[in-house]
């Protein structure tokens, strides 16, 4: 083994030998700091991942969704209507949809009726989302009642449920066949809640839409980029307000982890000196208190971070949930797919394995320069 | 071998509480013999030991070991020459507390990097010499007095240095211990070390293992 290598060597256990002597100091330490960590990488965690997932989920969202406009009110839109789209170039293809809101009183709670445009469902079945068999007990093969519109109650045979994997935005969903969403709801054939459009080239989507303006004067296009910032700028907000909380605790750790670098205790000191005058350099000792302060602070960030991503995505977040989604009835249930950003991993690293080792080195720096003579005294 | 020529030390030189608490000093400490600095509490016996043994630097005056002139070196050269040529036994043996016996005999030897077996052997091989065999695995808080300072000892030689410097070593020793530590002396000396002690214990200064007696007063040499 190469000398210098071996003198590390032997740095890095005395080091560690030193640190088991403050066992209970180091251990109390080792876990507001890890605690620090958890937090941190359990918010950057969570909303990164949340992030992705809705953008996966969107990524397979029509480009522009067209909504007729009436006194400012979104209201249906007609075949006719449809048809003239057919004159904009750019336009791939284009379906009316049919959804709506039903707000079931057993459960107060809202559900999100839809009548799937991509799978066939026979008329009086539906597909439901894991939210609402949760609240309402359901499972396959069992029968839901809803008040329709005309007053009089309908009853669904539940014949399957949703994916739980997207339930960020599939948990309320109730998917149905046409003829039960229009005599449920009343909406006559050949009217349509709005029209999702698929647009060839993406750099044509704004252009596409202001064509549409033009040539249907009472419609509002909806931009799928224009959703996605939205989603983005509320994760934002939701992770600034637990970051605010966050930094309350981020500076108490500071000033302990300052003070407990800064404030040498006597007994160091007194090591300090022992091990210049029995033929440690300067740089020695400086180097075995920078191993001190790396151990302690890569074992803190690695159990904090492991300790987060489990929580976020073992534990779903569970200590987080109310905070970042905000409160409803029928909460979203879902295991967010593990995504981990590289350079907030490294962002956090930076702003807490740094600042820490820093902290550590600067006051013995200014013991190790003296000199040694002291402990003859 | 060790040559002093006019030495001075001031401390809190160019401050209102400036102290000179050597006032020039010239002597010659012979190789493979048994030194004592002698003299009243004050005299600056602690001082000049760490002086040459590259603790600390001279405010004046020149240190030579052999034809090296230490007082002029740069701090890297002063700790490497201090690792490799000195050994000390400190008053209150200055042992590092929470760790075993072993490791505070090695750690002289950690900035050198040599091989951890060979280091541990001749760990062993020091500790079995002075009877602490069977306190490898102790830590230091659990040893005697004289155990303590055994060890010590130890790890003053463990870089096999040719200068042992001891500051005050009977202090904390009862009659017995001082005279097993002096036959120690004795037969460092027979193994061909130069040892430098301080004292003011007749016990030490009175020892027949001792070559010389070089009385100190007031930061000088008394009688020359
Ligand atoms: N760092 C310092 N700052 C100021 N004065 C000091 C310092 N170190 C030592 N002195 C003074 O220098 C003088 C010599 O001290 P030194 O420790 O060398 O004496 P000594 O001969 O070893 O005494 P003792 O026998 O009591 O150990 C003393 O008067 C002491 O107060
Ligand atoms: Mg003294």
């Amino acid at each position: 083994m190469p000398i210098w290598l071996q003198r590390q060597k032997y740095l890095i256990d005395f080091t560690l030998a030193s640190l088991l002597r403050r066992r209970a100091k180091n251990l109390g330490l080792l876990l507001v700091y890890a605690l620090i960590v958890f937090a941190l990488a359990s918010v950057m965690l969570y909303t990164h991942a949340l992030r992705h997932e809705a953008a996966h989920v969107l990524a397979g969202a029509p480009e522009i969704v067209l909504q007729r406009m009436v006194a400012g009110r979104h209201d249906l839109i007609g075949e006719e209507h449809i048809a003239r789209i057919g004159q904009v170039r750019g336009v791939q293809t284009k379906a009316g949809r049919l959804w709506g809101y039903f707000y079931d009183p057993a459960v107060k709670a809202n559900y999100t009726l839809m009548v799937p445009p991509d799978r066939e469902i026979a008329p009086g079945d539906a597909i439901i989302g894991a939210g609402i068999a949760r609240t309402r007990g359901l499972s396959a093969g069992d029968y839901l009642t809803l008040r329709g519109s005309d007053g009089k109650a309908h009853t669904l045979r539940v014949a399957g449920l949703l994916d739980a994997r997207s339930e960020l935005v599939s948990s309320d969903l109730v998917l149905v066949a046409e003829p039960f969403f229009r005599a449920f709801f009343g909406i006559p054939a050949g009217q349509y809640t709005d029209v999702a459009l698929r647009v060839r080239n993406a750099q044509e989507v704004r252009k596409v839409a202001e064509k549409l303006t033009l040539l249907l004067p009472d419609t509002r296009p909806i931009l799928r980029d224009e959703v996605l910032r939205t989603y983005d700028a509320i994760f934002n907000w939701r992770q600034g307000v637990v970051a605010v909380l966050l930094l309350g605790a981020i500076l108490a750790f500071v000033v302990f982890a300052w003070d407990k670098a800064s404030g040498l205790s006597a007994e160091e000191r007194r090591e300090i000196g022992i091990l210049k005058a029995i033929g440690w350099e300067t740089s020695d000792v400086i180097r075995m208190k920078f191993w001190e302060g790396a151990i302690v602070s890569l074992t803190a960030f690695l159990l904090g971070y492991l300790a987060a991503y489990a929580h976020v995505f073992l534990a779903d977040a569970a200590l987080f949930e109310p905070v970042l989604k905000g409160w409803a009835v029928l909460y979203p249930r879902f295991a967010l797919v593990p995504t981990v950003d590289g350079l907030q991993l490294a962002t956090l690293f930076f702003f807490t394995v740094f600042p820490y080792t820093v902290a550590t080195i600067v006051p013995i720096w200014r013991a190790a320069i003296t000199d040694p003579d002291t402990v003859m005294r | 071998m060790i040559e002093l020529v006019d030495v001075r030390k001031a401390f809190n030189q160019g401050r209102p509480n400036e102290f000179w608490a050597i006032r020039g000093v010239s002597l010659t400490v012979d190789a493979n013999r048994v030194t004592v600095l002698k003299g009243p509490s004050g005299s600056g016996k602690t001082t000049l030991l760490s002086m040459i043994g590259c603790l600390s630097r001279p405010t004046a005056g020149r240190i030579l070991f052999e034809t090296q002139l230490l007082s002029g070196l740069p701090e890297r050269f002063l700790t490497a020459v201090r690792r490799g040529t000195f050994g000390f036994i400190f008053q209150q043996f200055n042992l590092i507390k929470g760790v075993t016996v072993l490791e505070n005999v090695m750690l002289p030897a950690y900035p050198l990097g040599g091989p951890r077996r060979r280091l541990e052997a001749r760990a062993h091989d020091l500790l079995a010499q002075f009877g602490l065999a069977a306190k490898a695995g102790y830590r230091v808080e659990w040893l005697s007095g004289g155990e303590a300072q055994r060890t010590a000892i130890c790890r003053a030689l463990v870089n096999d240095p040719r200068v042992l410097v001891a500051d005050e070593p009977t202090a904390n020793l009862d009659t017995q211990l001082s005279r097993d530590f002096m036959g120690i002396v004795g037969d460092l000396r027979a193994a061909g070390k130069t040892v430098l002690l301080s004292s003011h214990d007749p016990e030490v200064y009175d020892s027949p293992v001792v070559d010389r007696v070089v009385e100190m007063r007031d930061g000088r040499l008394a009688g020359g």
